[in-house]
């Protein structure tokens, strides 16, 4: 078994007339291995996955699947099976033929076919179904024969375009287990392309963040998660109240001075490279912890901040407050209701709160969802 | 009808709508339908002259006059239907890479070359046709069954191209790239996906086609006659010779391939497909 370069894109770079879809993107990806492609619409991700199945050429770079150079392949020699977003299930056939087609292109003998085919139909519960034409299935049932049409003719790189995206929230939630599960059990590669992060999280080995056409991040779904490596990562992973801050690195710690809504306080640095001046601080609403402004708030390393609750709801399960921090609004949860108007105390713990240098101009929170103002400290 | 109720409540008049709607569909119904039964008339009628408006005598004398072996009906009737087939096949094998190509590809100028098929139509057919027998004269075309198809496909293409483009264009894309993602070569995702999703649609521009052909007179005219006759010039010399008799019977074989495969139409073409035609 090869753990590394089993499938490889090496300087992949990919244009749309004289847009830039893709800049440089390198991967290696090991077989057997789940990798969710993860970005906003318009990233890129989509390009990148019809790119690995044939349907475009990349501008530069290289394609290659056990060292050999698949690059300029046309999309029927290259045994990846993909998942289209449609289902682009044939209407003209039914499920039997659909599941089937990939077979009798291979010239299997069409005893052989029925044989796959069926178990095929009994593995993604399609039993019965055969004879029906695609028109006259569920949404989920689509996905699932779309999802055995592919699988039937055993690829060895399964690629998925967003395939949970038409179904309903409900039939998601299992279809994600059941997909992931089934990968396991048959030991397939597969690329999940996707803008949905929780289906990243629950399903992938491996995430890869795009931005604008490149490669934000990637690593394991508790890596990105935890250590995001830029502002960019750490928002599109739910991190979305930002703050600005001022800090100097002081051994292995990070000093932040105090500001209009924060006390001076110092947190480790753990190995990140920040560099003394300007920062964006950013954390989850669910990491924030809430004090009465009176109590004492600080347990542990990390920063409080002092402000007032403008806002209050129950999305279930927690409280969640709109905090007001000088002209800055946060999110903040809590398992007890803070009255609307009082002073509260916002503890963000050391290891939940990503910093970041800030570029040169100050426009650096692209996809922030609390940009009502900031607060320079 | 039971939006004719609702406002019968408000308005007393409103009753009365069958009043106007009646007389529209029965004027309808009589520019649609005398003609036609005219026409039956004349065929079974043996004497028939002015001030009468029933024929005096029926028979079915003039039936055994076409159907005699030197009647030419016989003779018209089959060359009609070959050069219709004909037209058929050779427009198909023109239309279906053309439609694909037009469907499919980034053509520069597509509205320009969708709109060069009707270069035939758009000039009066008489000085265009006259050129053709002149050239088909010189490459011994003329009088010839070939002659009259090539003068038909010309005819029928712009039907048979837009119909089948607006076909091709009406399939998903993606289907075919599903059909190649599993290891199928370009015309084998073709023949497998695309062309049974377009045979709808291909099977009415051939219809259309088919009809075109049969109906043609100009064309047949100069290109075919003498040596070849068509059914639409025996309906013109038995009419233009007063043997309204003959020229009804003739019409009449002229009206029914064209009512049977009106319900074929009716039947393969879709509205999805007809949405497209000259996207």
């Amino acid at each position: 078994m090869e753990r590394n370069g089993f499938l490889e894109l090496r300087g992949i770079a990919s244009r749309y007339g004289a847009t830039q879809v893709l800049t440089d993107i390198d991967l290696s990806i090991a077989k057997g291995e789940f990798v969710a492609l993860l970005g906003s619409s318009g990233c890129g991700k989509t390009t990148l996955l019809r790119l690995l199945a044939g349907f475009i050429g990349p501008s530069a770079g290289e394609v290659k699947v056990r060292h050999r150079d698949v690059t300029y392949l046309p999309p029927d020699k290259r045994g990846m099976a993909l998942v289209f977003q449609s289902y682009a299930l044939w209407p003209h056939m039914t499920v039997a033929q659909n599941i089937g087609y990939g077979l009798k292109l291979k010239g299997v003998p069409r005893q052989e076919i029925a044989t796959r085919v069926a178990a095929m139909q009994s593995l993604l519960g399609l039993d019965g179904l055969d004879a029906r034409k695609p028109s006259a299935l569920s949404g989920g049932q689509r996905q699932r024969v779309a999802l055995g049409r592919a699988l039937a003719i055993d690829p060895e790189i399964l690629l998925l375009d967003e395939p949970l995206s038409n179904l309903d929230a409900r039939i998601r939630l299992t279809v994600r287990h059941e997909l992931r599960a089934l990968q396991k059990r048959l030991g397939i590669t597969a690329i999940h392309v996707t803008h949905d992060r929780e289906e990243a999280m629950v399903m992938a080995d491996r995430i890869v963040i795009l931005n604008a056409g490149k490669i934000a991040q990637q690593g394991t779904p508790e890596d990105v998660y935890n250590r995001p490596a830029s502002a960019f990562v750490a928002a599109f992973m739910g991190a979305e109240n930002v703050l600005f801050l001022n800090g100097t690195p002081q051994g292995d710690q990070f000093a932040i001075a105090a500001g209009p809504a924060n006390a001076a306080g110092s947190v480790p640095l753990g190995g990140r490279a920040l560099a003394a001046g300007p920062v964006e601080a950013r954390f989850r609403p669910e990491a924030a912890r809430l004090f009465a402004a009176d109590e004492i708030a600080a347990i542990g390393p990390g920063i409080t901040f002092r402000g007032e609750v403008a806002a209050v709801s129950y999305p279930g399960g927690h409280w969640r407050h709109v905090v007001r921090l000088g002209q800055t609004e946060i999110m903040a949860d809590a398992e007890r209701a803070f009255e609307p108007g009082g002073r509260v105390a916002v503890f963000v713990p050391a290891e939940a709160l990503f910093l970041f240098n800030l570029p040169e101009a100050v426009s650096a929170f692209p996809i922030s969802q609390t940009s009502s103002g900031k607060v320079h400290a | 009808m039971t939006a004719a109720h609702i406002p019968a409540a408000r308005n007393p008049l409103a009753a009365l709508w069958w009043v106007p709607r009646g007389i529209i569909f029965g004027l309808m119904a009589f520019f649609i339908f005398g003609p036609l039964f005219n026409l039956l008339l004349w065929t079974v009628a043996e004497k028939w002259y002015f001030p009468h408006s029933l024929p005096l005598e029926y028979g079915f004398s003039s039936w055994a006059k076409v159907f005699a072996p030197r009647g030419g009906a016989m003779e018209s009737l089959t060359n009609s239907l070959i050069v219709a087939l004909l037209t058929v096949v050779v427009s198909l094998a023109l239309a279906i890479p053309a439609g694909y190509a037009l469907a499919r590809l980034k053509l520069p100028f597509r509205g320009l070359i969708l709109l060069a098929f009707l270069i035939p139509q758009a000039f009066p057919n008489l000085t265009v046709y006259v050129n053709i027998a002149r050239i088909f004269y010189e490459i011994r075309l003329n009088g010839t069954i070939p002659g009259v198809v090539l003068v038909h496909v010309s005819h029928g293409l712009v039907y048979a191209v837009w119909i089948a483009t607006a076909a091709f264009s009406a399939i998903d894309a993606e289907l075919e790239q599903a059909a190649r993602n599993l290891g199928a070569g370009a015309f084998r995702a073709f023949l497998d996906v695309t062309l049974p999703l377009a045979a709808p649609g291909l099977m009415a521009s051939a219809i259309f086609v088919f009809l075109e052909s049969l109906d043609e007179f100009t064309g047949s005219y100069f290109v075919g006659a003498p040596d070849v006759n068509m059914l639409p010039l025996l309906l013109y010399t038995t009419a233009a010779g007063g043997n309204y008799q003959i020229a009804s019977i003739t019409a009449l074989l002229l009206l029914v391939p064209s009512l049977v495969f009106m319900l074929i139409v009716e039947r393969f073409l879709k509205a999805d497909v007809l949405s497209r035609v000259g996207h």
